[in-house]
């Protein structure tokens, strides 16, 4: 089976797949893009989270052929769709930088410059950045999960509360339980967001 | 492995008629597990997210019209008002990943009596929307589950929407694990009480081989409380009533030991939730306790 589908902007096809194979395999075993984690393979642990059509999701659990035509940010584009969510911002259309990613901004986002295919050269993404300075990535096999739902639940609740990031976060597993530092990252990530806010 | 992609839910009865043993998958957080750990190999998986109007719903004057997609998320964010029960049962599923792609549909299509939502749709009471190239036929809930995993559908049927009824007062869901999120229940309950026609239901969940009723503890309640002039009075229910009904719940129960919980332990569990949610519920009928909107009755 063919499957047709955008990864981090760019337009992918990818050829023999099998019918039962799930998203995180095409992405991992056939896209080359290893940053989507593969562990428990049944939603328990969230390393796999991806946003599909800007929706996060656990990609173990989605066929590769419900993907067909849709859109998908893995944590190898997070900094750019970070970086460009950010510049559709300054254009005025959501003075808070509150509003969600609709559907059709999704569908029109496009990488550009940096290398959003291994994510290597890129700046940071402002959530990325403060998992570093906040000391919350420890053996780092949870961090790409852990970014891809933190920067969702950041961008439709910037001003989040201790109950909302745990909320937020309650898909993704950390084994090396490094939680209060991953708790720490958020709350930075946050309060940056907040102190750029009000610098505009 | 064939996967089928319909592009319209006629594509999709059609598909179903002509390949009977055909998966449909929506959300995938049940048939994706099976097939990663090769539990599971279908001739045909039927993917059903082509089909926007599963993802759909209604607000009539009686009921909700859920179509089968639409996720816990929606049903969190959009419809605590109309579904209070089932809003707070969704806010127990796994977490807001899983949330973002399962909904009632694959919960009813599992029929697993660990399933978050049938408690929930137990109390509420609704109807389930099947349909086949031969037609659509509406099952009640009582008459939907028929055995462990097992359900009223025909082979070449798909569920397209649950006609659930609005609340007419208030819902309660209480769900025991060992932690507040990712957690299949060890045991659920769910009470909705029906001022209108002022009676009582209620859902267990995970405590028998299907999701059941508690039918002796409702029809002890629903006599006591009119007996009492309860539902006119709004007087607090007396603490020997609401024993009684926990009894009555907890003897409904007929669970197993497995690896999550005891079955003495769940029989005990589910009276104990039993007398919390009628006092919850009672309160807030009362005036005087928590809305229905509340999470808190998340145990």
């Amino acid at each position: 089976m063919r499957v047709n589908f955008t990864v981090n902007g760019r337009q992918q096809e990818a050829d023999d797949v099998w019918e039962g194979e799930s998203l995180l395999y095409v992405l991992r075993e056939r896209m080359g893009l290893p940053g989507s984690k593969n562990a428990c393979e049944q939603g328990e642990c969230g390393s796999c989270t991806v946003r599909l059509d800007g929706v996060p999701v656990c990609s173990c659990l989605v066929a590769a052929g419900q993907v067909e035509g849709r859109e998908v940010v893995t944590v190898e584009g997070l900094a750019d769709f970070a970086k460009q969510r950010e510049e559709a911002h300054q254009g005025g259309a959501c003075a808070s930088g509150a509003c969600g990613t609709s559907l059709q901004a999704a569908q029109q986002w496009k990488a550009h410059g940096t290398d959003s295919q291994t994510g290597e050269g890129t700046e940071l993404s402002p959530v990325q950045q403060a998992f570093i300075d906040a000391g919350a990535v420890q053996c780092g096999f949870c961090t790409p999960g852990l970014l891809i739902a933190a920067d969702e639940m950041l961008e439709h609740n910037p001003q989040p509360t201790d109950a909302d990031i745990r909320e937020a976060l309650s898909g993704n597993l950390c084994r090396c339980t490094g939680y209060e530092k991953i708790l720490d990252a958020v709350r930075l990530a946050a309060a940056r967001q907040d102190r750029q806010e009000e610098a505009v | 492995m064939d996967f089928l992609r319909p592009a319209s839910w006629e594509e999709a009865l059609a598909a179903k008629a002509e390949h009977p043993t055909a998966v449909p998958i929506a959300g995938g957080t049940d048939v994706m597990v099976e097939i990663n750990f090769d539990h599971r190999r279908p001739e045909y998986l039927l993917d059903l997210n082509r089909i926007g109007e599963l993802r759909e719903w209604e607000v009539g004057a009686d009921t909700v019209r859920l179509g089968a997609s639409v996720s816990y998320t929606q049903i969190m964010e959009n419809l605590r008002a109309e579904l209070p029960g089932l809003a707070l049962a969704s806010h127990t599923v796994a977490s807001p990943q899983i949330r973002n792609r399962g909904g009632v549909g694959g919960n009813l299509g599992t029929a697993s009596p660990a399933g978050d939502a049938h408690p929930a749709l137990l109390a509420a009471d609704c109807e389930v929307e099947a349909e086949s190239v031969r037609g659509s036929r509406l099952i009640p809930i009582d008459a939907f589950y028929t055995g462990v995993k097992r359900n009223a559908l025909a082979p070449d049927e798909l569920i397209r929407a649950v006609h659930i009824k609005k609340a007419d007062g208030p819902q309660q869901y209480s769900k025991v694990g060992t932690r507040n999120a990712m957690v299949i229940a060890v045991c659920a309950f769910g009470i909705a009480l029906h001022p209108r026609t002022r009676t009582v239901r209620t859902g267990i969940g995970s405590a028998a081989p299907t999701p059941i009723r508690a039918k002796a503890a409702e029809e002890f309640l629903n006599a006591a409380l009119d007996e009492g002039g309860f539902w006119d009075s709004k007087k607090i229910i007396t603490p020997s009533i609401a024993k009684q009904f926990a009894e009555l719940a907890s003897g409904a129960a007929n669970p197993i030991d497995d690896v999550r919980g005891t079955a003495s332990y769940r029989r005990h569990a589910v009276g104990i939730m039993a007398r919390r949610t009628l006092g919850w519920t009672w309160e807030s009928y009362r005036g005087t306790g928590r809305t229905t909107g509340s999470t808190e009755g998340v145990a």
